[in-house]
């Protein structure tokens, strides 16, 4: 064994009913360097760590870490944590009903005659905070931060707990690009203190950035471990994917250019939401792709949440096809023909214990209504359709949703709402968390989509994917739409400026 | 041949991995302990024109807890909490049948009222009663528990206000029917009434896309909004269902007392009902359910009542037993220990690949 090498995991195997995720897995990991592990969706990231940190068993294969002589197995997170394994997840695993000090010392709280010293806990909890440069009172209650800030913390906890080694799993899918930044000092000051840190990530970017070495796998093989200086990022990608990477950029070629004629499927006029979304204007026409962009809570969600009726509209109408509709719940949005594809999946899109095949059909069976069930034969046929359509990768269409990939599951609520043979798609975020392959792989599906002649909404944090996807976008700011842009001047430098309020003389 | 062992061992497993294997399990081992404790337990004999026998006497007691068992599978699968209310929904159900019957005296020999009548008014009452815990569930957003708690306390209350504080007694014939036996059919009317109230609400669910809903529900409330179904008004209408199984299960047990006791009628009913639910293999924070298990559960628990009289325990020590058996149960359903399970086979499986390669 190298001198350096804090974690060894050693031919790893791991099954589940029906799909092999790891097979003789290798991953070391070094004291004091930044490892990304990539893959695309189903390449056994998420596994090869949840059997690092005691989420899962294993059937074969050996965990060796710095320090201890034996092999060690840890069989619950509590474990790998007693070993230095400290993780923080793509969905924040904290009580958002306690305070920020409360979250970083449950389970381990400062005592005083056997009762909770609250006065040490906050005093540490700021010391903590300040000096990874995090502003936010320890009073605070969780639920009331950002769920940038609630990621931050979350580090913070894993890091004032000592690990040896820490495991970052998607930290940077909810935070802008200042946070990302911030995250990346953290992580940098952890690495010189001799922390190993594993990173997944889906940004390529991010990867260059900070990382040191990278270990790639797929279908749960692995595919190798390389330095990051010395494979540049096409090699990467072909890699992950296992074949030669067509280009993103010339999916859109053809595309900007071709505008149908001009015929709105959507006009919203003065809607709004107290609280979140000030009164707005918007339209959107057959085939069109728009955009929405701006910082986290600037009102992206919040717009599109308003018109489908997930948040009820306070002021304000909305037309479908020129018709004047009015919109109390998202029930009634379907049936003007609508379809809503929520930021956060786990939260607001799939039914975890429900199968596959349920979760494709629970849209076109709500909108059909109770008394009009189809039947099996009608949802299998569904089912099999879009599982082909979309190449889901399950087991089965019989298979709980839960044991999806993260991009998979994705594509079912994609097809779930493809089903309901919607005009106006609405995708928050459809891309978040998934590999490049499916990015991919959904972005020309919206833009054949937009094709067919419906229109399309797509939100996204990357400006890139949208200015590929997008023939127009909308710019928010603080819960306000403050602009449009289209043609010549969709360009990130002009939506930088948008963003940041460099064109507050045309308000 | 080898194909064919292989083949035998996967139905095995996937027989074993089914939801009601452990339910059906349970209720093996507690007949099991009859063969050997009270030989004659399964023992169906015809005395005076109907059936009789401990197993008749499992089966007939149990309806009512199968008929509540149901209702409570709903509530629990929507809303991921339990109605302890269900017992004193009964109570008052049977309290209203019995009044109207009676014409407010408290004995009668004859209906004052027609029994239709008195049965339609008296599920309505149920009905209602289901409708305000599910408008404090899933309008107001108080916990199952919590919600259902006030008519546990008041239900008993109302229903004596109904009597007068009184018993009342229906001392006629066609009354007793329903707690009796139809006739000269052998066979008690109340098993009929279970059988019943499982078929039609198994229709119910599988007829529409009410069971879909539920689930998808229980599991999701937010994205089951967003997909277009209307969370709270699926939750209300579990809690309705609820209570007019209530009512029914009232009226068969007021019957075969021929009587509205207040305080005892269904007393105690709801914790066998949740207990029903759990043993069926259902999650008491909702979410996918078995009907069917449910129903096992229920006759489960009346067997393993009606043993314990047959082995001569004394009503006042039976719930300890009940209480022995049913952590039994419990444990053996429990995660922790099928994950054990799973090790040990596991552990077996690596013995014997080892084995085999030592061999070779």
């Amino acid at each position: 064994m190298e001198k350096n090498i804090v974690l060894f995991m050693k031919n790893i195997s791991k099954e589940f009913p029906g799909v092999r995720a790891l097979s003789h897995v290798d991953f070391k990991l070094r004291k004091g360097e930044i490892h990304a592990l990539m893959g695309e969706n189903g390449a056994g990231k998420s596994t090869l760590i949840k059997v690092l940190t005691g989420v899962y068993e294993f059937e074969s294969g050996d965990i060796h870490m710095d320090g201890c002589k034996e092999k060690i197995i840890n069989h619950s997170p509590q474990d790998a944590q007693k070993n230095g394994i400290s993780t923080v997840y793509q969905e924040v695993n904290l009580c958002p009903n306690l305070t920020v000090a409360e979250n970083l010392f449950i389970g381990r709280e400062p005592r005083k005659y056997g009762m909770i010293d609250w006065k040490t806990m906050n005093k540490k909890s700021e010391e903590l905070l300040k000096d990874l440069d995090i502003d936010v009172s320890p009073m605070r209650m969780l639920e009331e931060c950002s769920l940038a800030i609630q990621q931050m913390i979350a580090i913070a906890r894993a890091v004032d707990m000592k690990c040896k080694v820490l495991i970052l799993d998607e930290p940077t899918s909810s935070l802008d690009e200042e946070e990302v930044g911030k995250l990346f000092v953290l992580m940098r000051r952890l690495k010189s203190e001799g922390v190993g840190i594993i990173f997944v990530t889906h940004f390529l970017e991010q990867v260059y950035e900070v990382c040191d070495r990278i270990t790639v796998l797929r279908n749960g093989e692995l595919v190798g471990e390389f330095e990051v200086s010395k494979l540049p990022r096409v090699m990467l990608v072909a890699k992950m994917m296992g074949k030669d990477f067509d280009d993103l950029a010339d999916i859109k070629s053809d595309r900007k250019i071709k505008q149908q004629a001009v015929e709105p499927v959507i006009e919203a006029e003065g809607v709004s939401h107290r609280g979140t979304i000030k009164p707005f204007d918007f339209t959107i026409n057959k085939g069109e792709v728009v955009g929405l962009t701006g910082l986290l809570g600037s009102g992206r969600s919040e717009l599109v949440r308003a018109i489908y009726g997930a948040d009820k509209a306070e002021t304000g109408t909305v037309k479908v096809l020129g018709k004047e509709v009015k919109i109390n719940t998202p029930l009634d949005a379907m049936k003007a023909g609508m379809a809503y594809l929520p930021e956060d999946r786990k939260r607001d899109g799939i039914l975890s214990d429900l199968s596959v095949r349920e979760n494709i059909i629970i849209a076109m069976q709500a909108k059909r209504g109770l008394f009009k069930p189809m039947s099996r034969k009608e949802m299998e046929e569904a089912a099999d359709q879009f599982i082909d359509i979309l190449q889901i990768k399950t087991a089965s269409r019989e298979t709980p949703i839960k044991s999806l990939s993260g991009g998979n599951q994705q594509k079912v609520i994609i097809g779930r709402w493809l089903l309901t043979n919607p005009q106006y798609l609405i995708l928050d975020e459809p891309t978040r968390g998934i590999d490049i392959g499916t990015k991919t792989e959904i972005q020309k599906l919206v833009l054949k989509l937009a094709d067919e002649g419906k229109a399309v909404t797509f939100i996204s944090s990357e400006v890139e994917e949208m200015l590929r996807t997008c023939s127009r976008m909308a710019v928010l700011r603080d819960g306000k739409k403050v602009g449009e842009i289209t043609g010549e001047d969709l360009t990130q430098e002009k939506i930088m400026e948008t963003i940041a309020g460099g064109d507050r003389a045309d308000e | 041949m080898n194909k064919q062992v292989e083949k035998t061992k996967f139905d095995m497993r996937k027989a074993t991995g089914h939801q009601l294997f452990m339910p059906i399990i349970c209720l093996i081992v507690v007949l099991l302990i009859n063969v050997l404790e009270t030989p004659d337990f399964f023992k169906i004999s015809m005395n005076n024109g109907v059936l009789y026998g401990y197993l008749v006497d499992v089966v007939n007691r149990a309806s009512e807890l199968v008929i509540v068992a149901i209702g409570m599978t709903l509530v629990t699968a929507a809303s991921g909490g339990q109605d302890i209310s269900v017992g004193a929904t009964m109570a008052v159900a049977g309290a209203v049948c019995c009044q109207i019957l009676s014409g407010g005296q408290v004995t009668t020999n004859e209906f004052m009222n027609p029994m239709w009548i008195a049965i339609i008014v008296a599920i309505v009452c149920a009905a209602f009663c289901g409708a305000f815990n599910g408008f404090l569930v899933a309008r107001l957003n108080i916990q199952p528990m919590v919600a259902t708690l006030i008519l546990f306390t008041a239900g008993r209350g109302i229903a004596q206000l109904v009597t007068k504080g009184q018993i009342t007694y229906v001392r006629v014939e066609t009354y007793k029917v329903m707690g009796g036996y139809i006739g000269s059919c052998p066979i008690p009317t109340p098993i009929f009434f279970a059988i019943a109230a499982v078929i039609i609400v198994y229709l119910v669910l599988k007829k529409t896309a009410l069971g879909l809903y539920i689930e998808s529900v229980g599991i999701n409330g937010s994205a089951s909004r967003l997909v277009g179904l209307n969370s709270s008004m699926i939750k209300f209408l579990t809690y309705v269902i609820c209570g007019i199984l209530a009512g029914v299960a009232g009226i068969v047990a007021s019957s075969r007392i021929y009587s509205a006791d207040a305080n005892n009628i269904g007393l105690n009913l709801e914790m066998d009902a949740i207990l029903a639910v759990a043993l069926g293999g259902n999650l008491l924070s909702g979410g996918k359910f078995s009907l069917m298990g449910s129903v096992i559960g229920a006759y489960t628990i009346q067997a393993l009542t009606t043993t314990l009289y047959a082995m001569n325990v004394s009503a006042d020590q039976l719930p300890v037993y009940k209480a022995i058996v049913v952590i039994f149960i419990v444990v053996l359903q429990s995660p922790v220990f099928k994950k054990y399970v799973k090790g040990l086979k596991i552990k077996r499986q690596t013995a014997k690949s080892q084995a085999v390669e030592g061999g070779n």
